[in-house]
Parts: structure tokens; sequence; C-alpha cells
């Protein structure tokens, strides 16, 4: 019988839980935007999420380009084929890495940050003094930090993407001697804007808008503990990497699959 | 208020976006970046062209001295013609110089192989715009399957 009423309790909390997420996410933004407010706090913002990020971002898009040429070198050369390691440098960057190595990347460095910081926030009891004094925290702290992160992550991984292709272009033509032309001949010859770039641009897309989701509502409703704001980072990056991998696996199937 | 730092920043941050979206663009969907150095012209007709690409490079011995700069159907007996591009370091070849389409490895990519033809008094030098008479079109596979089993039937 107990566990028949765990896993009850265990559904009721996860649905509700969905369900105050569903309503933060709203309250945040259907509000009546002030764009004279709020766009100064969505500046700051990015600057925190976008900008700070951009190190981690260009750093890692370099090297995985870099190991991409390298490995796929090593197969393609065995059937006379290097020529065409852009085309898979170019492919695998623009639909697959770019999107999802952002998107793991982006929940570690600042989903966790904002977690911690608007879960420290409701600590502090920061949140419950904004409403004391007739400012809604969902418009003043949430609204801005959301759309920051929506607006950062496709830039991100649009520069993931073009430092990554740089990348292989360096190991494969300047170190590997694959020849200069072929290398963006035949890469130019199969990627398309709409098909390949633009996909993936949405895919990240739908990315920013699940990771910052998550990460902001792990923090809104952390408990106001330092364990539970620990627990809550936690949680924000275990939940965001999941469910941008299964994500992906969905939106690779819609745009790709048929 | 935010400060002027972090303004400035975003907005190289956006910029920097926009940019790579523009590589991305021009970049790597379609061409738009040319070769380096002083080049001269020179077409060839061929009859096929198989996998032949704009791009594709041209090479003698091996040595890679241009590149494929449009490939266009003639509109009077509907024969592809090349537009080469060939570096201007090598500006002597002889217009009795042959010009074949290769393929590099089994599976590789279509090149274009320049042999250089004999000099004697007669023979003039290649120069800009000038057609390379001698060639050879691409092999195409189902073709030379063709002629082998029709020569196989006939004996």
């Amino acid at each position: 019988m107990d566990w028949i009423q765990n896993l009850g309790r265990n559904t009721i909390e996860r649905f509700t839980a969905i369900g105050r997420a569903t309503f933060m996410l709203i309250g945040a933004i259907v509000a009546k935007p002030n764009l004279v407010k709020g766009f100064p706090l969505f500046v700051q913002q990015v600057y925190v999420i976008g900008v700070l990020s951009l190190v981690i971002i260009v750093v890692s898009g370099l090297f995985i380009g870099m190991v991409l040429a390298l490995q796929g070198y090593t197969v393609l050369v065995d059937y006379g084929a290097e020529d065409s390691l852009g085309q898979m440098v170019s492919l695998s960057l623009l639909r697959e890495l770019g999107p999802v190595v952002t998107a793991l990347l982006f929940a570690g460095r600042a989903g966790s940050a904002l977690t911690a910081e608007i879960g420290l926030m409701k600590a502090t009891e920061q949140l419950t003094s904004l409403e004391m004094m007739a400012v809604d925290p969902l418009r003043r702290v949430v609204a801005p930090r959301f759309w920051a992160g929506v607006f950062s992550m496709p830039i991100l991984a649009i520069l993931f993407s073009s430092v990554g292709l740089l990348g292989g272009h360096l190991v494969g033509v300047e170190w590997l001697g694959v020849d200069h032309g072929s290398f963006w001949s035949i890469m130019q010859a199969s990627v398309q804007f709409e098909g390949d770039i633009l996909n993936g641009i949405i895919k990240s897309f739908v990315f920013a808008i699940v990771v910052t989701w998550i990460a902001i509502f792990r923090g809104y409703d952390a408990i106001p503990t330092s364990e539970g704001i620990s627990q809550a980072t936690t949680q924000t990056v275990v939940q965001s990497s999941l469910a941008v991998l299964g994500l992906d696996f969905v939106l690779t199937a819609l745009m790709f699959g048929g | 208020m935010i400060s002027k730092k972090v303004e400035l920043l975003v907005g190289f941050f956006v910029a920097l976006g926009i940019a790579a979206l523009m590589f991305l663009a021009l970049n790597v969907a379609s061409s738009g970046m040319s070769g380096s150095g002083e080049t001269y012209n020179l077409y060839a007709k061929f009859q096929n062209i198989g996998g032949l690409k704009v791009r594709s490079s041209i090479k003698v011995g091996g040595v890679v001295i241009g590149r494929v700069e449009e490939i266009k159907l003639d509109t009077e007996d509907y024969a592809p013609v090349a537009k080469l591009a060939i570096d201007a370091k090598y500006n002597n070849f002889p217009d009795t110089s042959s010009l074949s389409i290769l393929t590099s490895g089994l599976l590789g990519e279509q090149y274009l192989g320049l042999e250089p033809g004999f000099i004697d008094e007669t023979v003039g030098i290649l120069g800009e715009g000038d057609f390379i008479e001698d060639t050879k079109s691409a092999l195409v596979l189902e073709e030379l399957i063709g002629q082998f089993l029709f020569s196989q039937g006939n004996e």
C-alpha cells in the first residue's frame, strides 16, 4: 500500500510542479512589457548570460571542430574521400553539435548560475521584499532573464558552429593537407541555408526556451535553504541536459527524418 | 543603471552573432570565396562533365594550378563548357595541350588533368580566353558497363 501512496504523491508533485512552472512562465512573459524600464534589465542579463558565456563556447567550438576534422580524416582517408571532410564537419556542426553542445554548456555555465541567483534571492527574501514594494518579481527578475537566455543561446550556437568550422579548416586544410578548394566547395555544395543552418537555429531556439525555463523555475521554486539551493542547481543541470538530449532526437526526427 | 561597458560588450556580442551568421550563410552555404592571386581564363568544351563542380581543381602532374570557375551549357550544340581560372604563373601551355576529367581515388572528387602538349614553330601558346580543343570527357560508369556488355555480346 505504501508504495502506491508514494507513487501517487510523486505523480501529483510532478504535475503540480509543471503547473506552477507554466504559471510562472505565463506570468513572466504575458504581462504587458514595459520597454523603457525592461530593456536595460534585458541588456544587463544578455551581458551576464550571453557575453560571459562567450569564452567557453568559442573555446569548446574550436576544439570540437578540430577533433571532428582529425577523427573524420582518419576514417575518410582510407576511402580516398578526405576531400569530403568539409561536408562532414559542417553538417555535424550545423545540424547537431552546434545546438546541442551549446545548450549543454549553456545549462552548465548560465543555467546553474540563474538557478543559484534566483534561489538565493528567494532564500534571503528579496523576492518577498519586492512584492512588499508592489514590484512584481516575475516581471522584474524572471522575465528579463528568460528573454535574455532565449535571445543569447541561438547567437552562441551560431558562433559555436562558425568557430568549429574554422577549427576544422585549421586541422583539415592547414595541418592534414586536405585541398583547400575541395574542402570548401564540397561543403558549399552540400550545405543548404534553409535545410541545415536555419533548422540548426530553430533547434537552438527551442533548447534555449527549455533550458532557461527549467533554470529559472528551479530557482524560483527552490526550498529557501542552502541545501535547497544546491539541490535546485543540480536539478537544473541534470533536467535541462536530459531535456535537451531528448528533444534533440524528436527535433532531428521531425526535421531530417522524414 | 547599466554601465557603458556592459552596453558596449552586448553590442559587440550581437554584432559577432550577426557576423557569424553572415559567414555561415555566404561562405558555407554557397559560393563566393574566390582564389587568391592573379589568374587568367581558359575555356574547354566537353561532351560530358560527369561530377565536375565549380571550384574543382585543375592539376598538371598532380600539382594544382587552377580552379574551375564556371560551368555552363553551350546553347548551340548543348555541350557543357567549363571556364577555367589558371594561376598566372603558369602561362605558357601550348595549344596542343589536352584536358581530361579524372577522379582522385575510387570514390573521390573529380578534377581536371591538364597534359601539356608538344611545342614547335607552328604551335601557339594558350592565352586569356582561348579554348582547349583536345578534351576527354568524364568516364561514366554506366556507359562503360554498357560498352563492355555490348562487346561481350558480339563475340
